[in-house]
């Protein structure tokens, strides 16, 4: 076995490069931002940053001048509002950031197509929709079975991915579980993957329940043990989302200078994580889950 | 009432396409009262999800825990939507017009945008879809416009022609469910028409504050006040702190 145990700091060094593609996904769920404030931290320039929700985690990314283009499906602060920083640099004149829209679908179907191998992925989407017309990578094919006129989407292959997950060998077989996204496929349409988890188990943990590992490791180039790696999104059955942090970003990221002032306390004035959680005195009490433990199932023939 | 309004279109073991605010709170109360059996599904991934609290993003922890089945995204868009599984979705924005257009995406010109909004996340295949749409929004003339500035879910007529066959297989909006009354389309034209008002408002009331020349259906349908029991299960028990009720 392989052993791809890294620091963040590693892992970002080696996997991620100027002018990359890169996706770091996560549905709301299991959004890495340790990985994200790494990459502010080594000076990354120039990436395409891809994700269907931007997120803090893009909005943070763009203001610190990682972004040169961001390619995405659903541009807001989940149940608050706005992401500032995005809007300064779109509403800007002219806009300071390039950016590839589509629907959510349509960024699914792009993550399956690189997963799979495959061109373009085909759907029935956009009849009616103003979105192939601003965006012309959004394309139709004649079904050669049926005749149909069917929606494409060109698949995306991200020079690196990273994803945050409950658990990984030393290997990088990684299991999730709560709510998936589309890390498998971002995964598997990557050049480069790289995986933070909350806590590095056995082979033999994983062998006992294989059904849970999303990730094999032969798709995984660095694992990195990261704790709390999440926040202030969450890790099911390990720690809640930090709703009213989401609530005061709003507020830090109306102004450059808030902005900047959060990135040069927690971002740039960090080393890692840990000495992030040491900023945020009681945040782990007031988010850590409460156990709703599942009985497991018999995998004996 | 814009609440109780929605959740009176649902009915029980109905699968509904769930969004954040309203639309959830909506659910809930339905599943409440007359529909124990409603499926909630989530654009997350959750299905069945029983929240156990109001769930401030689509992809809230408690939409997990105890629910019926989780899977990635590519599987709620492909098996469950694409595949016609969901009879109603529910869709809100900030600028719709008398076809139930919908632009969630910018003001103004998309190149250069006044206010850029989100975009669509699910939206837009969710306008395709659903067997049926059901559209809250707060009636006001700066959002119910004679044409809206980008199309990010179409409406009854897509492309000018009227919804069926493969590519556009849901019925599309079949209700607007505002702050004041109610609008359907016409099944003709596919326009979107008064077709009931709540206790108290007048039709001219709705026309101030609708951006184009609104057609109204006769007879004018009225609609119940919530019930004593909607109104407590929604203050104490499904949104106590008044996130989205006031």
């Amino acid at each position: 076995m392989k052993d791809k145990l890294r620091s963040m700091k590693d892992a970002v060094a080696d996997f991620v490069r100027d002018g990359d593609t890169v996706v770091i996904e996560g549905f709301t769920h299991l959004i890495c931002f340790a990985a994200a404030h790494e990459i502010i931290r080594q000076g990354r320039k120039g990436l395409t940053l891809c994700r269907l929700t931007p997120d803090l985690i893009y909005d943070q990314m763009i203001a610190s001048g990682c972004c040169r283009k961001l390619v995405f499906s659903w541009a807001g602060n989940p149940g608050v509002g706005s992401l500032h920083a995005f809007r300064r640099a779109v509403e800007a004149s002219p806009p300071l950031l390039e950016i590839e829209e589509y629907s959510h679908f349509g960024m699914v179907g792009r993550m399956c197509a690189g997963a799979a191998n495959l061109p373009f992925w085909p759907m029935r989407n956009y009849t009616g929709a103003d979105i192939p017309a601003s965006n012309p990578l959004i394309k139709a094919i004649q079904c050669p079975y049926t005749g149909e006129k069917l929606a494409t989407v060109p698949a995306l292959r991200p020079d690196a991915t990273i994803i945050h997950a409950q658990r990984a060998d030393r290997a990088g077989n990684t299991q999730i579980w709560g709510l998936m996204g589309v890390q498998k496929e971002a995964a598997f349409a990557s050049k480069r993957v790289i995986v933070a988890v909350e806590e590095i188990v056995d082979e033999a943990v994983i062998r006992s329940d294989p059904n849970r590992t999303l990730i094999p490791s032969f798709q995984v180039d660095a694992v990195v043990l990261e704790p709390w790696g999440a926040h202030p999104s969450y890790a099911q059955g390990y720690y809640d989302r930090d709703n009213d942090f989401y609530v005061r970003w709003d507020k830090i990221a109306r102004g450059e200078a808030s902005i900047a002032k959060y990135l040069d306390e927690f971002v740039l004035g960090v080393k890692d994580r840990a000495e992030y959680m040491k900023k945020n005195p009681g945040l782990a009490e007031r988010l850590r889950a409460k156990p709703s433990v599942c009985a497991g199932v018999d995998y004996g023939y | 009432m814009m609440t109780v309004q929605a959740a009176r279109e649902l009915k029980d073991g109905e699968v509904v396409f769930v969004g954040i605010g309203l639309p959830n709170l909506a659910c809930n109360l339905a599943r409440a009262t007359h529909a124990p059996n409603l499926v909630l599904i989530y654009e997350s991934g959750a299905v069945g999800a029983v929240p156990d609290r109001v769930p401030p993003s689509i992809g809230d922890p408690a939409l997990v825990t105890g629910s019926l089945m989780v899977c990635g995204m590519s599987d709620v868009f492909q098996l469950i939507l694409q595949n016609g599984k969901i009879q109603v979705g529910f869709l809100g924005g900030a600028q719709l017009d008398r076809y139930g257009n919908i632009n969630t995406t910018v003001v103004g010109s998309y190149k250069s945008p006044k206010v850029r909004l989100p975009g669509s996340g699910g939206a837009c295949e969710i306008a395709v879809h659903a067997q049926r749409v059901l559209i809250i929004m707060k009636l006001s003339k700066r959002t119910f416009m004679e044409k809206v500035d980008y199309i990010t879910s179409p409406g009854t007529r897509p492309a000018g022609q009227p919804r069926g066959g493969v590519s556009m297989p849901g019925r599309g909006p079949i209700k607007v469910i505002t702050d004041l009354g109610l609008l359907e389309p016409d099944p003709q034209t596919g326009e979107l028409t008064l077709t009931s008002i709540y206790p108290g408002v007048t039709v001219d009331q709705v026309r101030e504050n609708i951006g184009w020349p609104l057609k109204v259906r006769e007879p004018l349908g009225s609609v119940g006040l919530p019930s004593a029991a909607e109104l407590k299960l929604l203050r104490e028990v499904l949104d106590p702190q008044r996130l989205h009720i006031k």
